[in-house]
């Protein structure tokens, strides 16, 4: 089962009310490589992978979710007090219109979060590739969302985010790596 | 040691409508050189590791390119 | 509205957050690397603190917890207090 921390992983702050930044943060709340596709990948796929490896897809899977509470927390903040001109004004007034100040699981350009997005082959080394690339390319999303930002609070707890991407593909590939194995002797690089 | 970006320049040709970019960059973080994290490895401070999102300084991956005064399209 | 919190909590509950981040790290870590024998007594020293640390922000501030894994005051305290991404 599951239980409730009442707190965030990392302090998120933001400086500026800027709802045009929540436009493009909201790629990794309900997108293609977003933190939601991350915790249903992992915690889908933890079910069949071999043991040696079960708790680290649990984990990550764990930690994916309160990365997806940290970038809700981003995008609740930045159109929190937004008035409907300035959500037109950044660009989201399709999203109001439809969602008012609710957030709602969707990619930048507002395409609904779908189970296409994620893939359970069965087949060990398959699934941890995928999980590899898939930090890869979220790692790449933070990239270019520090780079279109200018609100340096946001860009404080983006790269808190893109440096997890790095810890968890370094995992994953150790994962590989275990499955691998041939006498038990892990190889030290 | 190794580096955590790349650079090359892409051809520029006399009809790119764009201002040329003439030196484009990419990241290679340190995940992609270690394999097998070795144990054992030195630690930042718990408010450091909090900070930086690893508790391992040779995992740590900064960005943009701190060389490159911070700007990520050198 | 939920009560405002003082300065005071944001500096206890980073500290907490920094400790409690070791401890995901060294999880992760430790489920790549299950013989580590200092990794898993910096791990259980960790959890040790932080469970400390907890203690003390609870009796300050609010349960961590839901689902019995903190315990509550009188009236009904567990959601009495601003959500993490209201603070």
């Amino acid at each position: 089962m599951f239980y409730y921390e009442k707190k965030l992983q990392y302090p998120v702050r933001v400086s500026t009310c800027n709802p045009m930044l929540a436009k493009f943060l909201i790629e990794q709340y309900g997108g293609a490589d977003g933190e939601l596709a991350a915790a249903l990948r992992y915690m889908n796929q933890r079910y069949t992978i071999p043991d040696k490896v079960i708790g680290l897809l649990n984990d990550i899977a764990m930690e994916e979710f309160s990365h997806l509470e940290m970038i809700a927390t981003m995008i609740y903040k930045l159109t929190k007090d937004a008035t409907p001109e300035q959500m037109v004004a950044a660009g989201i007034g399709d999203h109001y219109v439809n969602h008012d100040k609710a957030l709602f699981y969707h990619n930048a350009a507002g395409v609904p979060w779908t189970a296409s997005y994620i893939q359970a082959k069965g087949d060990p080394i398959a699934d941890l590739y995928e999980d590899i690339a898939a930090e890869e390319k979220a790692r790449a999303t933070y990239q270019w969302l520090i780079d279109i930002s200018d609100d340096p609070d946001i860009n404080d707890g983006l790269r808190f985010l893109r440096e997890r991407e790095v810890v968890h593909s370094m995992r994953f590939r150790e994962a590989v790596e275990i499955l691998k194995d041939e006498q038990n002797q892990k190889k030290f690089f | 040691m190794f580096t955590q970006f790349k650079y090359w320049k892409p051809f520029v040709g006399p009809f790119d409508p764009c201002k040329p970019i003439r030196v484009k960059s990419y990241s290679t973080p340190p995940q992609l050189y270690m394999n097998f994290q070795p144990p054992g490895l030195p630690q930042f401070t718990p408010q450091e590791a909090l900070m930086a999102g690893t508790l391992w300084p040779q995992l740590y991956s900064p960005y943009p390119d701190p060389q490159k005064g911070g700007n990520p399209h050198g | 509205m939920a009560k405002q919190m003082p300065p005071e909590y944001y500096q206890c509950l980073e500290e907490i957050q920094a400790l409690d981040f070791v401890l995901v790290e060294l999880n992760l870590y430790l489920d790549t690397h299950n013989h580590d024998f200092d990794a898993i007594q910096q791990f259980n020293e960790t959890a040790k603190l932080s469970m400390q640390l907890k203690v003390e922000f609870e009796k300050k501030f609010h349960p961590l917890m839901n689902f019995g894994r903190s315990y509550s005051n009188y009236p009904w305290n567990i959601d009495d207090s601003p959500w993490p991404w209201q603070v």
